[in-house]
């Protein structure tokens, strides 16, 4: 330990004693108090999240979606999927090649510090995460960037290794200063927890396990927030969040459907329910002798109840999932739906050669229909969803053991064994469906988790990510969603909707579809910036 | 009634187990290193979060070589004692900050926490524990026995919940839980210290029923004792004959009992803590403990050693200097 930090230590423990003992008394005597703080402060808003980052910084993952307070991109998340530029004057101009992407950056654009960002911010932010001594988990995502480098102060050029369609989706990034991270440890130093970025809020504090406190950052080029301070207090049980929320020390929070519920006839309150790419599935492992027979993956799929699971595991607030995009995307394939038709099922299993035995499980070449079923423990969501999907299959003559692990137990089962998986991104099909049918991509980490190989999908992908052209790629897709409903490698079961609750403040809230992770930068708050109060 | 204390012999016990603590310490380590490296839990998964779940093996195996998490649990061991040695704690991986700066921040909040509830535990299992004593198999007596059961029986989590709902939900004279105001971006003591009242109010009362138990027997048994039934019959004032007498022998095993509780109280904090969004040192074990962050665990685990066996030692000078028979160690 430093010589400075221990005098810290010992500065933080004597001021604390002498507080606790001097003013206990006097606060006990004095109950009353202000009551709960925050919530009725007309400028800040307050929060509960459920959880909370890890960092801060960019360099190290956070706010890769576009969705930090702290940072801009080169682009920004404009509703659903669209981009709108930011940090860029307008959206990057492609090389004929697909090749190469142009930025341009806004002129007069500074950091908090009151230092300018330019483009070799920008090098500096991409070749920072590129390397492999930063621990950036996410780096995968810029698999396509061979190399960044500035034209000047103002223009900044992508290169690619191979021609990437969505790669602009991936530019919403937010920039780091290179004049203070590069100054310093990338993944241990103080800008990971104390970071300095242009966007529309500075960090006030950040009291881990407690709360993050923002606070508008008047040198915004949007113009100042009008919420002036905003904090999102981490509370990772949803009993004590929905406590707090009722006692007003919230203004509002993220919650689980049925707690929700509870404030559906609050006039002063609104409930929100974010539609999302957040799908619930089973894989069904190709090495498994019994869920990696395609009659009984096409089986499986006409004999889940899928509207059953939405109405009684999600309170309606969420959508039957018929595969990696949800029927109401403009990349969905119509006529993939499959309805629930369990005497369909029994068909398929009988036509296969699957016959029901003594106890009404099939067996076929003496191999009884019978798989395991994982779920991350503590996850009751997905407990419900495992369960209810084990009684649709007991129905159709198929056994699914279902069992709870964790992650480290489950991984290595993956090959062989079902999982209850989640996952989904609105940005692009390709940030989905790559690394979660691609062949080469089998039992990579938690790629393809099915360990799924299908030449024609395998093609589609590629095809898919390597052309610009919105009409071919959509047909790249279809083709993938067609070839899912004949040899499904997983049973997708629901999309499920984020609920929030929140006070009825202020103008602007709204909701985005949102992807699989949630947290500080979704939730009807993402666009916090933008609000005005309610008169 | 001064006396001269035996320094002597108290610093002599003092430097002796001070010259234990250290292999016991080392030990600790070595085991708490082992015992995390035996664990099912993934430092590579712990650290990536849910984008481990999106990574690349490629990706995961870098970051795996970058945390030294492919080294064998005896190199990062003597690696992390080295450098501990020479003041360096290293880096926390789940708070991607120097260890130093994770402890110096919240121990402090800790420390508040901990020393007011066990005051409050102390102070008030001892007056109602004399009160209880005095009549024994009174109505006051009984009552506040029984409460005690209860309470021991009682886990702080949930007396932790009932107290939000009580006194923040349904009074609305409390704060729910935080350090200071969820709105507030600056620590004022006057915040800090409304806030403290349920935590260490709840805290404290989960401690209170061994304290109380620990004197109304002590206090009962001295009061039959020879010579308090002799003082009384002497005609000695009540006040004096439970003072002077009763209340000295009495609290004898309530002096070890504060020793012995150190480990409690450090258990007990961590759910507390937890329950009202305490930032402090409790929070950061468990999650360095599930997220197998050997160089925070290792620092915290020797904390937390070192305040029992400081407690150890403080409760039996204490006891030593209540009993001269019992002397010091050696």
């Amino acid at each position: 330990m430093t010589a400075r930090s221990a005098r810290r230590i010992r500065g933080t423990a004597a001021a604390t004693l002498a507080t606790a003992l001097a003013l206990t008394a006097a606060a006990c005597s004095n109950p009353g108090g202000a009551g709960s703080g925050g919530a009725a402060a007309r400028d800040g808003v307050v929060v509960g999240i459920a959880q909370e980052p890890e960092t801060l910084s960019p360099l190290l993952g956070y706010g890769k979606d576009g969705n930090s307070k702290l940072f801009d991109g080169l682009l920004a998340t404009d509703g659903a999927t669209g981009l709108k530029p930011a940090l860029a004057t307008a959206l990057p101009r492609v090389g004929p090649d697909g090749l190469t992407y142009t930025y341009t950056l806004r002129p007069g654009v500074t950091f908090s510090d009151g230092t300018p960002l330019t483009a070799k911010d920008v090098v500096f932010t991409y070749r920072t995460i590129l390397d492999p001594r930063t621990n950036n988990p996410s780096r995968t995502e810029l698999d396509a960037l061979k190399d960044v480098r500035a034209s000047g102060d103002r223009t900044v050029i992508f290169t690619l290794k191979y021609p990437y369609a969505p790669f602009a989706q991936r530019t919403v990034l937010g920039i780091a200063p290179e004049h203070i991270a590069g100054k310093q440890d990338v993944n241990t130093g103080p800008f990971t927890t104390r970071p300095v970025g242009s966007g529309p809020y500075v960090l006030a504090g950040w009291s881990k396990g407690e709360k993050i406190t923002f606070k508008a950052n008047p040198r915004y080029w949007g113009g100042e927030p009008e919420v002036k301070k905003l904090t999102m207090a981490i509370v990772k049980d949803d009993d004590v969040r929905a406590t707090r929320l009722r006692a007003g020390d919230l203004d509002g929070a993220i919650l689980p459907p049925d707690l929700a519920k509870g404030f559906a006839h609050d006039p002063s309150r609104r409930t929100v329910e974010a539609a999302t790419h957040d799908y619930r599935a089973v894989t069904l492992p190709t090495h498994n002798k019994v869920a990696g027979d395609t009659a009984v993956r096409r089986a499986l799929d006409l004999a889940v109840d899928r509207q059953a699971m939405v109405d009684k595991i999600l309170g309606g607030a969420g959508k039957p999932a018929h595969g990696p995009v949800p029927t109401d995307s403009t990349w969905f394939a119509k006529g993939t739906e499959r309805r629930h038709d369990l005497d369909a099922a029994r068909k398929i299993l009988d036509g296969a050669g699957w016959k029901p035995g003594a106890d009404g499980i099939r067996v076929k070449d003496g191999v009884r229909a019978e798989f395991p079923l994982w779920y991350p423990s503590g996850d009751k969501l997905r407990q419900d969803h495992a369960l209810a999907y084990a009684s649709d299959a007991k129905k159709a003559g198929i056994a699914v053991k279902v069992q709870a692990g964790t992650w480290e137990v489950i991984e290595p089962r993956m090959e062989h064994d079902a999982v209850l998986a989640g996952g989904g991104s609105p940005a692009d099909p390709d940030f989905d469906q790559y690394p979660l049918l691609k062949s080469t991509l089998a039992g990579d980490g938690f790629n393809n988790m099915a360990w799924y190989t299908d030449p024609a999908v395998d093609r589609a992908l590629e095809d898919g990510r390597r052309t610009a052209d919105p009409a071919k790629r959509k047909a790249s897709y279809d083709t993938v969603q067609r070839r899912l409903a004949q040899n499904p490698a997983y049973t997708f079961l629901t999309y499920v909707d984020h609920v929030y609750v929140l006070n009825d403040d202020w103008n602007g809230p709204s909701t985005l579809t949102e992807p699989h992770d949630h947290g500080l930068g979704f939730g009807p708050w993402w666009n916090v910036e933008d609000w005005t109060p309610k008169k | 009634m001064t006396r001269r204390l035996p320094w002597g012999a108290m610093a002599r016990m003092t430097g002796r187990r001070a010259l234990f603590a250290a292999p016991v310490l080392l030990l600790v380590t070595f085991g708490v290193f082992a015992v995390a490296a035996a664990s099912p839990f993934d430092p590579v998964k712990a650290y990536t979060g849910a984008a481990g779940l999106t990574a690349s093996q490629e990706n995961l195996d870098q970051l795996r070589a970058n945390l030294g998490a492919d080294q064998p649990f005896t190199t990062r061991w003597w690696h992390w004692l080295t450098s501990a040695v020479t003041g360096d704690l290293g880096d926390s991986t789940v708070m991607r900050r120097p260890v130093a700066d994770v402890i110096a921040e919240r121990i402090g909040w800790s420390s508040l926490l901990a020393v007011t509830a066990f005051a409050l535990a102390i102070l008030l299992g001892t007056a109602l524990g004399v009160l209880a004593a005095r009549r024994r198999g009174g109505l006051f007596d009984r009552c506040a026995t029984a409460a005690a059961y209860t309470l021991e029986a009682a886990p702080a989590f949930w007396l932790g919940l009932l107290a939000i709902w009580l006194f923040a939900l349904k009074l609305g004279v409390l704060p729910p839980g935080g350090l200071t105001d969820t709105g507030g971006d600056t620590v004022t003591a006057g915040q800090v210290a409304r806030h403290l009242v349920l935590p260490a109010a709840v805290l404290g009362v989960s401690q209170l029923p061994w304290f109380f138990l620990y004197v109304r027997q002590g206090v009962a048994d001295a009061l039959d004792e020879d010579h308090v039934r002799g003082a009384r019959a002497r005609g000695l004032r009540e006040r004096t004959v439970l003072g002077r007498h009763a209340l000295r022998s009495g609290m004898l095993p309530m002096l070890t009992l504060v020793g012995s509780r150190v480990p409690e109280l450090i258990t007990g904090a961590l759910l507390v803590e937890t329950v009202f969004s305490w930032p402090g040192i409790a929070a950061a074990t468990v999650q360095a403990a599930v997220s197998v962050d050997f160089p925070l665990l290792a620092a915290l685990t020797v904390l937390a050693t070192a305040a029992v066996l400081l407690g150890n030692l403080l409760s039996d000078l204490l006891y030593g200097l209540a009993d001269p028979r019992v002397g010091f160690d050696g």
